[in-house]
C-alpha cells in the first residue's frame, strides 16, 4: 500500500463495535459492518434485531453509546446540527411506510427537500426536477395525488423519488418492501438495483425479505441480536453453512 | 417507600414536559422571522383555528352570557340592583368569561387537533422524515400553529365577548324586564376608559386570550410531538395536551388578573 493510498479516506459507510441500549434492552451489541462505494449492503433479520435502530445510526438520529459510526471517513455522532444538516443532503432515507406529509400532494413532497434548502432553484426548476424523478420511479400520472388516495406501493415509490431528487450519494432503505404484495415488492426491489446501476447510489438496505436480499443486494448481512453473525455475496451466503443464514435464504423467514 | 418513588416519577415526568414545553416555545419564537415562508400553512392552520371554531365558541360564549345574566340577575333582584346586570356581564365577559371560554373551547377543538395531527405524523415516521431532510420540525409544523392559535385566539375572544354579552341582554330583557337600551348603555359606560384607546378590561382580556393561544399550540404541540407507540400514544397525547392547557390556561388567567388587578 502507498502513502497516498493510506491517507486517503475511507469511502463508504462503516460501523464498528456498535452498541445501543434503550433503557435496559440492549438493542444494538456491537454490530460491525462495511458498505463499500457505489454498493448495495442489505441487513438481512427477523423482527427485533436492530436494524432500523442501526440505519437511525447513519443518518444520526441515534447516538450510538458506544462505537463507531463513519460515513466517508466522518465520524457521525460527533457532527454539531451544521454538520449532520450537510452530511443529510447527501443522503436519502426510504422509510417503511413512506412516510409522506399527508396534506402535500405527491408532487409536493417529492419537491419538500428541493424547496427548504435549494433556494436558488426556480419553481419550474424545482417542478422539472420532482417530474423527472416521479418519471424515474413510475409516478409521473400521480403527482397531483394525495398520499390518502395512493396505494402503498405507490408511497413507498413516492418516498423514493423524495430520497432521490436531491441527486444523494447514499440512500438508506428501511424495509423497503414492507406490506407490499410479491408483484408490487418486486417492482420496488427493481428499482432499488435501478438506483444503483443508473445513478450510483451507494444503498443500505434494511429488510427481511430474501427476495429483496437476493436480488439487490452486493453484500449480504444476516443480523441476529444486535450484531452481524454472518456476510458476505449473495452467492457466498447461498453456500454458508451458518443455520440462521439456511434458514433465511431458504424462505423460511421470508 | 413505593409511594415515595412513586411521587418522585409523577414530579419529575412533569418537570421534564414542562421544560420541553418551554424550551419548544423558545426555539419557536427564535423561528418567528421564518412566519412568512409559511405563509401557506399559516393561513390554514388560523382557518382551522379560527373559522371553523367560531360557531361552536359563539354558541357557548352566548348561552354563558345568558347564564351569567340570570343568575346574578335572579340575586341582584333581591336587592333591587338589575340595573347593573349590563356592568356585571360586560365586565365579566370581557375580563374573564370571554377569554377563559374561548381558551377552553379552542383546547378542546382546536389544540387537541393539533395534538393528534402531529402525534400521528410522529408515531408514522413524518416527523423523523422531516429531521432526515434538515427540516426543523418546530419550524415545518408549530410555528405556524403556534402563530396561528395566537393570533386567532383574541380574535374569536372579540365575537366571544360580544356574544356573552347579547345573550346577557335576551335574558335581561325578557327575564328580568330590564330594557334593552338600558342594559347596553349601561355595558358602554362600564367598558368606557377616556384616559386609553382601548378600555383597560377589554385589552387586559384580549391580552390573555392571546397568552391562553400561545400556551395551547405550544402545550398541544409539544404533546404531539412527544407521543409514541401508535394509537394509543396519539390518545394519550390528546389527552395530555387538552388537560394541560385548561390547567395553563386558569394558572396564566390567575396571573396576569393578579398583575393587572392585584
Amino acid at each position: 500500500m502507498s502513502a497516498n493510498d493510506s491517507d486517503k479516506v475511507p469511502s463508504g459507510i462503516q460501523l464498528r463495535d456498535v452498541h445501543k441500549a434503550f433503557g435496559d434492552r440492549e438493542v444494538l451489541r456491537g454490530i460491525t459492518f462495511t458498505v463499500p462505494k457505489g454498493k448495495n449492503y442489505v441487513i438481512m433479520g427477523g423482527s427485533g434485531t436492530g436494524k432500523s435502530v442501526t440505519l437511525r445510526h447513519v443518518i444520526g438520529i441515534l447516538k450510538p453509546d458506544k462505537g463507531s459510526v463513519k460515513v466517508d471517513g466522518i465520524e457521525v455522532p460527533e457532527l454539531d446540527n451544521k454538520g449532520l444538516m450537510q452530511l443529510r443532503t447527501r443522503m436519502g432515507y426510504l422509510f417503511q411506510s413512506g412516510a409522506l406529509i399527508n396534506w402535500l400532494s405527491v408532487a409536493d413532497n417529492v419537491g419538500l427537500p428541493l424547496r427548504e434548502h435549494q433556494h436558488q432553484l426556480s419553481r419550474t426548476d424545482v417542478l422539472d426536477k420532482v417530474m423527472s424523478v416521479l418519471k424515474m420511479v413510475g409516478m409521473d400520472h400521480a403527482a397531483e395525488q394525495m398520499p390518502s388516495r395512493i396505494s402503498g406501493g405507490m408511497k413507498l415509490r413516492t418516498g423514493l423519488a423524495r430520497a432521490l431528487v436531491t441527486q444523494p450519494e447514499y440512500v438508506l432503505y428501511d424495509e423497503p418492501n414492507a406490506g407490499l404484495d410479491p408483484i408490487t415488492a418486486d417492482q420496488i426491489h427493481r428499482l432499488i438495483v435501478r438506483v444503483r446501476d443508473e445513478l450510483s447510489v451507494t444503498g443500505l438496505i434494511v429488510t427481511h425479505s430474501t427476495a429483496c436480499a437476493k436480488l439487490c443486494g452486493d453484500v449480504i448481512g444476516v443480523a441476529e441480536q444486535g450484531r452481524i453473525v454472518a456476510e458476505g455475496t449473495p452467492l457466498e451466503m447461498a453456500k454458508s453453512d451458518h443455520e440462521l443464514v439456511r434458514s433465511f435464504l431458504s424462505g423460511g423467514a421470508d | 417507600m413505593n409511594v415515595l418513588a412513586g411521587l418522585g416519577e409523577f414530579v419529575r415526568t412533569r418537570v421534564l414536559g414542562a421544560g420541553y414545553v418551554f424550551s419548544l416555545l423558545l426555539h419557536t419564537l427564535t423561528l418567528l422571522p421564518r412566519l412568512p415562508r409559511r405563509l401557506r400553512f399559516f393561513l390554514n392552520a388560523c382557518h382551522s383555528a379560527g373559522v371553523r371554531a367560531l360557531p361552536v365558541t359563539m354558541v357557548v360564549a352566548m348561552f354563558a352570557g345568558m347564564i351569567l345574566a340570570l343568575q346574578t340577575g335572579i340575586e341582584l333582584r333581591n336587592y333591587g340592583q338589575t340595573g347593573a346586570i349590563g356592568t356585571i356581564t360586560a365586565l365579566s365577559m370581557c375580563r374573564e368569561m370571554g377569554p377563559f371560554i374561548t381558551a377552553v373551547v379552542l383546547a378542546a377543538t382546536v389544540g387537541s387537533a393539533m395534538a393528534a395531527e402531529v402525534g400521528t405524523m410522529n408515531v408514522s415516521d413524518e416527523v423523523t422524515a422531516l429531521e432526515v431532510m434538515s427540516i426543523d420540525p418546530a419550524d415545518f409544523l408549530v410555528l405556524p400553529r403556534v402563530a396561528a392559535l395566537t393570533v386567532m385566539c383574541p380574535a374569536v375572544t372579540v365575537f366571544s365577548n360580544l356574544l356573552g354579552i347579547a345573550g346577557g341582554s335576551v335574558v335581561a330583557d325578557f327575564q328580568l324586564g330590564i330594557s334593552t337600551t338600558f342594559y347596553w348603555n349601561s355595558v358602554e359606560t362600564a367598558l368606557s376608559d377616556t384616559a386609553n384607546f382601548l378600555p383597560k378590561d377589554i385589552y387586559v382580556g384580549l391580552l390573555k386570550a392571546t397568552v391562553f393561544g400561545c400556551l395551547i399550540s405550544t402545550i398541544s404541540c409539544a404533546a404531539g410531538l412527544r407521543a409514541q407507540g401508535g394509537a394509543l400514544g396519539v390518545g394519550a397525547a390528546v389527552q395530555s395536551a387538552v388537560r394541560n392547557s385548561v390547567v395553563m390556561i386558569i394558572v396564566a388567567g390567575f396571573i396576569i388578573t393578579s398583575f393587572f388587578y392585584g
